[in-house]
């Protein structure tokens, strides 16, 4: 399953560390930062819970760029 | 600029003038220099070291907050003050221009594609009377009436059933001539109505129409990055660890050796020299510049009704050096028109007229070709006893005089002698009272921009032109001579398309250009995703199309295919500028910092510098080349 979520960053360097985090996250399949767009694009593993899963992602997203956001 | 943006403006300003009265007074107590410095240095740059201190708590050392607080700081321990200060003043401008431009860039291109429909008015009826409810348009059903008034886009698509009007298509193609519409003439979402009020028929849920499909395309199109993006991320991954280990071996190394010669260690210009490291130590500048361009150039091409569905395909457009195509519909029409009439003894306007007439009944597309190219009122009254034979032509009594109107085999069999025709195409001859009167050459047209096309490729150092139909030899050849196109291959079947075009493709292995194929995208969906870029043509309102192709022309123009090039060559060539600049001039820094031939807050000058001109060169890419010669 394929999702996009809106996002909000700063500089186009914290949105690739933000890429890198969703995808070091469990249940992420892969993932594509959009900075232009401000668009997150997830891929999850098969049987992931959707909600669980960006949680993580949105937690490991803060610990690399303090100032993300991710609208789940 | 928003609120945040405002703040940082602000603050920007007040540390200036903080900073030109401490210079005034700066002489006169100089023993509290620090203390003065420290009141802008902590105006301006608060919010950095907040973000520094939670990164190391978060174990991210390499974050540029970090680094330049650790280099500010430095300065300001190393006594130099006013550098210090301006550092990170200098940061913050460079930091405040970028997200200005980049938000602007980005509102810009949302703008230019700003089709999505808010509100549908749907048309119901409740105990027989009709009332109109403003709805959105998820809401509509299929087959649900909707009322547009002037002025209003097309929520979804559908069928005209009241009303005409002209409608402004040029969101979705980029054509600004608009469209008449009657009823019954089908329309698209994301198109507007212009100056009358209509009735349409939904034909799809909205979720299904074609603006939802362009606006779900354009906004995934990022997700497919091209090399260069994808190179200059690497590039910036490695980069800071790098810097930071240099600046490291500088503050340490050539001390230490200073030291162990028996000289003066130098501490502190060193450790001077490797705090100006950190401070161009941030990738930001390359990192915006690459992706903006790419992103401006989609948004532009957009604005111009080309689709590229990821930057990887501007860069396969730009290394495009053999194009494949479909001839129907793609370089020709796909409708039949009167080329040429060859006569005996009759006039032109006569032949046509006896055809025309004879003809006026029959739904054949060469027969209506036929009477359209007569162009005059055809007074049914005058024709009697038609007799259509299907595959072959048309008998009929037009004002009396017995004509025949048809191909080879119904002339013989009605003892005409028809003449030999070499024009390719299809030929209808026409007889009169049993005597031979001539023949109309009827074929598909040759869209007028085709033959520039083919020509502008070829300049454009295209190698390869190869042009694949179903249609006789004949045929094939001679439209293949007029567009001056290098190869064709004729009398092909819709699954002969898909073998030819792997034969070409295992052709080339190894060689490094890409290989387009332009098609109408309705029934060449297998050959589409077989090469490097599938390009669809004329596909407004085709799904399948939008779904196959890489690259969707909107209007059916071949000049699409040149712009599409050129875009993908001037985002390419914005792209690789930025890559050499940015790295160039940091690199220079880097070299200069090292042997101590800066200062910091040049550095900074140069970073800010560097990215600001990478920012604006890369916005560029939003205007679409000009095509006209």
């Amino acid at each position: 399953m394929k999702k996009t979520y809106d996002i909000e960053v700063d500089c186009a360097n914290c949105a690739d560390k933000m890429e890198q985090a969703a995808k070091k996250t469990d249940g992420v399949k892969d993932c594509s930062v959009n900075f232009m767009a401000l668009k997150m694009s997830v891929e999850f593993e098969d049987g992931a819970d959707e909600g669980t899963v960006m949680k993580a992602v949105l937690k490991n997203c803060k610990k690399v760029e303090d100032d993300c956001e991710i609208f789940i | 600029m928003n609120k945040k943006q405002k703040r940082v403006l602000a603050r920007i300003i007040i540390t200036t003038v903080l900073l030109i009265v401490i210079a005034i007074v700066e002489p006169h107590i100089e023993k509290f220099a620090l203390a003065l410095y420290i009141i802008p240095y902590i105006l301006i740059g608060y919010d950095i070291i907040k973000k520094a201190f939670k990164g190391i708590v978060h174990g991210q050392v390499m974050d540029e907050n970090f680094l330049m607080a650790v280099a500010t700081v430095g300065s300001m321990i190393l006594g130099e003050y006013r550098e210090g200060v301006m550092v990170m003043l200098l940061y913050q401008i460079g930091e405040l221009f970028q997200s200005y431009a980049v938000g602007k860039s980005r509102r810009n291109i949302a703008a230019l594609m700003d089709i999505r429909p808010d509100v549908a008015n749907l048309v119901t009826q409740e105990n027989g009377v009709e009332t109109v409810k403003t709805v959105s348009p998820d809401e509509v059903e299929t087959g649900s009436t909707l009322v547009i008034s002037p002025g209003e886009r097309i929520p979804i698509d559908g069928v005209v059933i009241l009303g005409d009007s002209t409608i402004d298509t040029s969101a979705l193609t980029g054509e600004s001539v608009p469209r008449t519409i009657h009823a019954g003439d089908e329309v698209i979402s994301g198109t507007i109505n212009q100056n009358g009020v209509i009735r349409i028929r939904t034909t799809k849920a909205f979720g299904e129409s074609t603006v939802t499909k362009i606006l779900e395309l354009v906004e995934n199109a990022s997700s497919q990055k091209s090399r260069s993006e994808n190179f200059i991320t690497r590039f910036a991954r490695v980069y800071t660890p790098f810097v930071c280990l240099f600046a490291l071996v500088i503050a340490v190394v050539p001390p230490v050796i200073n030291m162990l010669s028996g000289n003066d260690a130098n501490f502190r210009s060193f450790i001077y020299r490797a705090l100006t490291f950190l401070v161009i130590s941030c990738p930001c500048a390359m990192v915006i510049s690459i992706p903006l361009g790419f992103f401006a150039g989609i948004g532009g091409a957009s604005k111009a009704g080309i689709l590229v569905k990821g930057s990887n395909y501007l860069e396969a457009l730009s290394k495009v050096d053999s194009v494949i195509f479909d001839k129907t519909g793609t370089l020709t029409k796909g409708v039949f028109k009167v080329v040429s009439i060859h006569r005996q003894e009759l006039s032109d306007q006569h032949l046509l007229k006896y055809a025309a007439y004879a003809e006026s009944f029959s739904t054949h597309p060469i027969s209506r070709s036929i009477v359209n190219a007569y162009g005059l009122e055809v007074d049914k009254s005058l024709v009697a006893d038609v007799e259509e034979i299907s595959g072959h032509g048309v008998l009929a009594t037009v004002s009396g005089k017995k004509v025949i109107v048809g191909n080879d085999k119904l002339m013989t069999d009605n003892g005409v002698e028809p003449a030999h025709c070499h024009d390719g195409g299809t030929i209808v001859h026409i007889a009169v009272d049993g005597r031979y009167a001539g023949h109309i050459h009827i074929s598909d047209v040759i869209k007028e921009t085709s033959e520039k096309a083919i020509r502008d490729l070829h300049k454009m150092g295209i190698s390869r032109t190869i042009m694949l139909t179903g249609d006789a030899e004949k045929v094939a050849g001679k439209v293949a001579a007029a567009l001056s196109i290098d190869e064709y291959r004729s009398e092909l079947l819709p699954a002969d398309k898909v073998s030819v075009v792997e034969e070409l493709l295992s052709d080339r292995k190894g060689k490094k250009g890409c290989t387009a194929f332009v098609g109408d995208g309705i029934n060449d969906a297998p050959v589409l995703t077989r090469v490097d870029v599938g390009i669809a043509m004329g596909a407004l309102g085709s799904d399948a199309a939008i779904e196959a192709a890489d690259v969707v022309i909107m209007d059916d123009d071949p000049l699409g295919i040149i712009k599409a090039i050129k875009i993908g060559k001037k985002c390419m060539r914005i792209a690789y500028e930025n890559i050499y600049f940015a790295i160039g001039i940091k690199v220079i820094v880097l070299i200069l910092s090292a042997f101590g031939m800066t200062n910091m807050w040049l550095a900074v000058f140069a970073d800010v510098g560097v990215m600001i001109l990478a920012v604006l060169n890369a916005v560029r890419t939003l205007h679409v080349p000009d095509i006209t010669d």
